[in-house]
């Protein structure tokens, strides 16, 4: 089996039994970029020399006997944490111009865990966008057919995990953008509890929403990951101070005595059979594991993806007031006053989705307005949350479909907004309610990935990797890789 | 409830954002797309219902105003579009 194939897991046990240097595995995995990601583009930037120079840092540092968690371990960021001395693109002419002068939280934490960056992942424009296509970039290619999307936003770490030129990858969910894209090429990818790891150096999009978490081909991997990424932050006002759980511990634990919840709503007449068939054989699986499957309601769900498109549009339209052609970032040719200057610098710096975004924000937050859509939003917003709290009064789990379909052709929603909204049904109520979800593979249809979803309970990130654990010990939906870069 | 290009055109102006006439007419159509959809809000029951603005109702931390030593003049200057000396430079503003 060559190095690229293996797990992030089985990679750091490599690692560790000396059968394999931080500098190899980082010039298999450079290599591997170099040679495919031409046709992915699942890459903005990538770090060829700093990531050798951190390899061998690494290696010297193992030697001395000082290897963190991730030592010697390659990974790739999402382009939307800020990497110092590195462009931070956000997906965004408004950026592509813009070197960090400092790390995001979630960058150094890794670093200082021996981690090493193999380079900055493709994304939709400032994380908008479902199918990766929003991006000045370019669309990413799913490795599973070429003519597809592999989800969004977080598509270019999704597709560089599948095609297995990183084994993990950092990406962010806002209302779906770790999990749809996971499901979409087939990997893990959880999104923690809000304000679980620190947002601060993650280019923010809609802030009370917003979480970063990890992608990678397993729940142990997530697991590994999670681990180094969690922990308050002083510079992020909503990071949370507790106790540092311990995500590697539980993994093992049998599913005896676990109750899991299918939410009736997760399963609508118009769910595509097959995607509804294999979620519920995933349940059959863990009940065979002795875990009990109830049925739970969420009535208000329905109501999560307008709920979601008037508050992540409302706090864009703040968040990116910031982009001003001031002080750093695109700015227009020869504006002739002040006004000029901003209203051009941002409307040729941004793309179509994020001013349609900024605009709706504005509306549902301009004077008239607030009441009708932000004020009812945030009200229904607290309907979606008492939903769950009932279920998780009857299940520890609440399993569903993570998105409504598999993969879908490169520019078949690319111009209807609202249809693209649809995408992420199933993961937007999640994110409104502050909960930690993951997506993990549960089956394929016509050879396209499809992901299975389980929600937890506040703070039981270690409960939701526990189960897929489990659920990844017996089967090998995970394992399975795209022919794409010969691993078929 | 469906928007009209005069709308987008204040918003727009709101947002800081350049909208020609033309584009103004291809945006209140995807708008208003946008915000029928968002209407489906209005058929919730929400009397007596408290807004949640945080998702684990928790109150904003506190801590000490004390000065921070931040001296990244010059690493953040270098990335602007037009600097000069210590100073950002903008079209003028003050005649």
């Amino acid at each position: 089996m060559t190095l690229h194939k293996h797990t992030l897991t089985e990679l750091k046990a490599l690692l560790d039994g000396g059968k394999v240097s931080a500098r190899e595995l980082t010039d298999t995995f450079l290599a591997r970029i170099e040679s495919l990601d031409g046709e992915l583009n699942s890459f903005v930037t990538v770090t060829t020399e700093q990531a050798r120079l951190e390899a061998d840092a690494a290696d010297a540092a193992r030697s001395k006997g000082e290897a963190g968690l991730l030592n010697g371990l390659p990974i790739a960021h999402k382009d939307i944490f800020c990497t110092d001395g590195v462009r931070t693109s956000c997906g965004s002419r408004m950026l592509d111009n813009f070197i960090s002068p400092y790390d995001a939280t979630v960058v150094k934490k890794m670093r200082a865990a021996g981690a090493i960056m193999l380079g900055k992942t493709n994304m939709d424009e400032f994380a908008m966008g479902s199918s990766n296509e929003t991006s000045f970039y370019g669309p990413v290619k799913n490795p599973w057919d070429l003519s597809r999307v592999p989800g969004g936003s977080s598509g270019g770490s999704a597709a560089a995990v599948a095609a297995r030129l990183a084994p993990a990858a950092t990406g962010t969910d806002t209302g779906g953008s770790i999990r749809q894209p996971a499901a979409l090429t087939g990997i893990t990818g959880l999104k923690p509890t809000y304000g679980t790891v620190s947002r601060w150096g993650m280019i923010a999009f809609a802030s009370s929403l917003d979480q970063a978490g990890p992608m990678a081909q397993s729940a142990a991997d997530c697991a590994l990951m999670l681990q180094t990424m969690v922990g308050h932050d002083v510079k992020d006002s909503t990071s949370l101070d507790r106790t540092a759980d311990d995500y590697l511990a539980d993994l093992d634990k049998p599913l005896a005595g676990l109750t899991v919840g299918l939410p009736e709503e997760f399963f609508p007449a118009s769910l595509d059979g097959r995607i509804a068939e294999l979620t519920r054989e995933t349940a059959r699986e863990l009940e065979r594991q002795g875990a009990k499957v109830v049925s739970v309601s969420l009535p208000s769900v329905k109501l999560s993806v307008p709920a979601y498109y008037v508050i992540a549009p409302a706090e864009a339209s703040s968040n990116l007031s910031r982009f001003d052609g001031v002080r750093y970032g695109y700015r227009c040719q020869d504006p002739v006053d002040l006004m000029d200057l901003y209203k051009r610098s941002r409307s040729e710096g941004f793309g179509d989705e994020v001013q349609r975004r900024i605009l709706v924000g504005t509306y549902a937050l301009s004077h008239g307005y607030y009441d009708a859509y932000y004020l009812r939003a945030q009200k229904v917003r607290r309907l979606i949350s008492d939903d769950f709290a009932r279920a998780f009064e009857k299940a520890d789990v609440i399993l569903g479909p993570t998105s409504p379909e598999v993969a879908f052709q490169l520019g078949a929603k690319k111009d209807d907004p609202v249809t693209m909204y649809m995408a992420d049904v199933f993961t937007i109520a999640v994110n409104l309610a502050g909960l930690p979800a993951l997506s993990m593979p549960g089956g394929a249809i016509d050879g396209l990935p499809v992901g299975v979803q389980l929600i937890g309970n506040y703070f039981r990130e270690g409960q939701i990797l526990n189960v897929a654990h489990r659920y990844q010990q017996a089967t090998d939906w995970h394992r399975q890789a795209p022919a794409f870069g010969g691993d078929k | 409830m469906a928007i009209d290009q005069d709308t987008v055109l204040k918003v727009a102006h709101l947002a800081r954002l350049h909208v020609s006439a033309e584009q103004s007419q291809a945006l209140a159509g995807r708008l208003s797309d946008i915000l029928n959809m968002v209407d489906e809000l209005q058929q919730a029951e929400v009397d007596n219902i408290t807004p949640l603005a945080h998702p684990l109702d928790v109150s904003q931390p506190l801590r000490e105003d004390l000065v921070q030593p931040a001296d990244l003049r010059d690493r953040v200057l270098p990335l602007a579009p037009a600097s000069e000396g210590n100073c950002f430079l903008v079209p003028r503003v003050i005649e």
